[in-house]
């Protein structure tokens, strides 16, 4: 209706070589993944010499130095075909942004380039069994003793828990009781002795996800893990690009949702009811065409964000904004587009099915919705 | 109420404009309305007043009188003529443009040079005759017909729902002229107020819009010359309604998103003010909630309305698009409207507080200028 114009020619060559990646080498055998609770880690280093991986990072590091625009394409079309198994890339990239940002050059050189060639795989633990939304109430600890941290402690829902090389943990360093100030972010290797890892934790959705609990009994490692070498920047460094993330939410959101209503828009023409097509029945049509309606504004106010992120204007309430309502949307959207393709919707045979089940965490993950109307209200 | 992310669409001189019609709102019309409401009808002296200021068509070239402006003036001053609640502007000016538009673009020059300057200036108040007591949005049904008598069209039928229809002292006729039972058999003739067989009925009574002058016109055998048809041929009149559809429906839409903006602004304002079990409605969860639901909601409209004017500015707007917004922007004027009232608890109900009004005058949004349920065909229609 209002055409995209974010986009310019590399970008949608970017477009191409990703869906040719997910429709070639990963679409095939997702399934198999959705058993194992895994993918495999030679996917991982497929996408990383395809340059999926960590667009943004610089050349120095690895990377292709690319804007933000590629690693939104990524995080879109991983949603479209509900590739649960990648949505760990996401993640993957939000630690390369911690990296790039705030890590000392010895850090930099020893993760980001393995990071985009996809031989180190990382994840980030803020979430412990008693503290989601809440940051300050992490009572996860790293003590220095001598040169090390040691780190006790329990996080939870972690994505990319079981392949993970690296893992950023937010754990508290200091006594102020003035929360933000106590938080640092610490770089912990994959095979510390004192990290346990849980089974995968059995979720409605993102089968393929590998995501888990991870246990800190006495774990040391070098102060120099500490992110960017000083302590109690932790808080801070979560913020500083969550605009950004929530919006790559947001963007995925609306990208899940055309999706689905492509399928529908293909199931209902083909589907024959009471002698003609469920796409000529009035109901069907008013139902897509307002499904219609809220994709293409919430995508309009989504490209407008990424144009402001890209200038480094967008700001957070604007982003809390964007994912909030577009989170929002895909569930009505899929909800609606199950509901369209009557028992089938059901059957994990059809997209749709596949998509009901693997939306549903937007609303809580990068901030539950509810905490985005905290971010918003606060503008009131 | 303060934006999410920045608009970009103005100038200083479109800025400088919006503080004039501000002024005039403020000065000349807001402590005046609930009077008009009454009377079911704003005075001459305003569309004359307006007029004066270059607040009623900003638009239309110098030659025929108006300021030759680009159409982001008609969007200030739509915005504040419906976010300011002064909806007897809002909706008559809007129609008054809209009957502008047409002579512009299909009249003839003495058509042109006729009306057009005594429009700008509020002297003359056009509406357009479209809605019979048994069509509506089905516009190839209308009964109305046109004969034509020597150098004359001899006009019969009946219209309902003529915003300005009190007042106006031109119609734009939407009438039969031909047989075939397609399309082609509409045209637009215009008709001066004061013909013989021309008559006009009681203001109707209405849900809200009280200012509004609507009413029923009847043609009895009235007779018009031959040079009152618009445009060159009979037959034309389809095309004509749909050339600028566009940019009618975004017009909706920007009246629609600015009561939106207004009632969330005014509920903002209250909920700050107004205490209940110790403490401000606002510093409720709920309240604020709510609001930020709706503040979210209001800033993606504002981003899709803004986007399609910048695309109606380079003529790129399609009908389809902008059918988009009005349908968009009228659901959320009436859910955030809703939502609104009830944060004011009994208060909103008391028309004193301009949501009560406001609720009042949204409940059309979803059917004027195409149903919600023509809008949706339209849509369907790209799926």
């Amino acid at each position: 209706m209002i055409p995209r114009t974010l986009f310019e020619h590399e970008h949608e060559e970017f477009r191409k070589t990703t869906r040719r990646f997910l429709a070639d080498e990963c679409m095939p055998h997702h399934e198999q993944w959705e058993e194992d609770h895994l993918v495999p880690r030679a996917i991982w280093e497929k996408a990383g010499e395809l340059g999926l991986l960590n667009a943004t990072t610089p050349e120095a590091y690895g990377g292709l130095g690319l804007d933000r625009r590629f690693s939104l394409i990524v995080g879109e079309e991983v949603t479209r075909v509900s590739a649960s198994g990648l949505i760990g890339f996401g993640v993957h990239d939000i630690v390369a942004g911690y990296l790039n940002n705030f890590g000392t050059e010895a850090q930099k050189q020893k993760w980001l380039p393995k990071m985009a060639a996809g031989t180190a795989i990382a994840a980030v633990a803020m979430t412990e069994p008693g503290t989601g939304s809440d940051l300050q109430g992490v009572q996860t600890r790293a003590t220095l003793v001598g040169d090390d941290y040691v780190i006790n402690g329990s996080k939870t829902f972690i994505s990319n828990g079981t392949n993970c090389d690296l893992v950023v943990v937010v754990a508290k360093t200091g006594n102020t009781g003035k929360g933000s100030q106590d938080i640092s972010l610490i770089i912990v290797e994959g095979d510390r002795p004192g990290l346990s890892k849980s089974r995968p934790l059995r979720k409605v959705g993102l089968h393929a996800q590998d995501t888990t609990m991870l246990f800190f009994e006495d774990l040391r490692v070098p102060k120099e893990n500490i992110l960017g070498g000083v302590p109690g920047q932790g808080f801070f460094q979560l913020m500083k690009e969550l605009a950004w993330e929530r919006l790559g939410i947001a963007g995925n959101s609306i990208a899940g949702a055309q999706a689905v209503l492509e399928h529908t828009l293909e199931y209902t023409r083909g589907r024959t009811v009471f002698g003609k097509p469920i796409f000529d029945f009035q109901n069907t049509r008013f139902k897509l065409a307002d499904m219609k309606i809220n994709i293409a504004v919430g995508q309009n106010y989504v490209d407008k964000c990424m144009a402001l992120c890209l200038e480094n204007k967008l700001t957070p309430e604007a982003s809390a904004a964007a994912k909030l309502w577009c989170s929002d949307l895909y569930s009505k959207v899929v909800d609606e587009c199950v509901q369209l393709h009557g028992g089938n919707g059901y059957m994990l045979e059809y997209p749709v099915a596949r998509h009901y089940l693997d939306h549903r965490v937007l609303r809580i993950a990068g901030g539950a919705n509810d905490i985005m109307k905290e971010l918003v209200g606060r503008t009131l | 109420m303060e934006y999410l992310i920045p608009r970009t669409l103005f100038s200083a001189e479109h800025e400088d404009y919006r503080r004039l019609a501000q002024r005039f709102l403020a000065d000349e019309v807001l402590p005046f309305h609930a009077q008009w409401e009454k009377e079911k009808r704003v005075p001459r002296e305003i569309w004359r007043r307006a007029g004066e200021l270059g607040l009623l068509l900003p638009c239309i070239p110098e030659e025929y009188g108006g300021y030759g402006a680009d159409r982001l003036y008609a969007m200030v001053i739509g915005e504040e003529y419906m976010g300011s609640g002064a909806s007897g502007l809002g909706i008559g000016f809007g129609v008054h443009a809209l009957v502008a538009g047409y002579i512009l673009h299909y009249g003839s020059e003495q058509q042109k040079q006729t009306w057009l300057p005594k429009m700008v200036c509020g002297e003359a108040i056009g509406s357009i005759a479209m809605t019979e007591p048994n069509t509506g949005s089905d516009l190839q049904a209308v009964k109305t017909r046109a004969v034509r008598d020597g150098d004359e069209y001899v006009i019969t039928g009946s219209k309902t729902f003529i915003s300005n229809g009190v007042q106006s002292d031109l119609v734009v006729v939407v009438c039969k002229t031909g047989t075939t039972g397609t399309a082609k058999d509409i045209s637009l003739i215009i008709v001066e107020s004061g013909r013989d067989g021309y008559a006009k009925s009681q203001p109707l009574e209405k849900i809200g819009l009280h200012a509004q002058d609507t009413c029923m016109l009847f043609f009895d055998n009235v007779r018009v010359p031959c040079s009152n048809l618009l445009g060159p041929e009979e037959g034309k009149g389809f095309g004509q309604l749909m050339r600028d559809l566009a940019w009618e429906r975004i017009s909706g839409a920007i009246g629609f998103q600015a009561q939106a903006e207004a009632a969330l602004r005014h509920t903002i304002d209250y909920t700050k003010g107004r205490t209940v079990f110790g403490k401000p409605v606002i510093d409720f969860q709920n309240s604020r909630f709510k609001l930020a639901e709706l503040k979210a909601e209001i800033q993606i409209g504002r981003s899709w309305v803004d986007s399609c004017m910048e695309l109606a500015l380079r003529n790129e707007l399609t009908p389809e698009a902008a059918a988009m917004a009005k349908h968009w922007t009228a659901e959320l004027s009436l859910r955030v409207v809703e939502e609104c009232l009830q944060l004011h608890g009994g208060n909103g109900y008391m028309t004193e507080y301009p949501i009560a009004r406001l609720f009042l005058d949204t409940r059309g949004n979803r059917i004027w200028g195409g149903s919600r349920e023509v809008m949706k065909e339209i849509i369907a229609r790209t799926l």
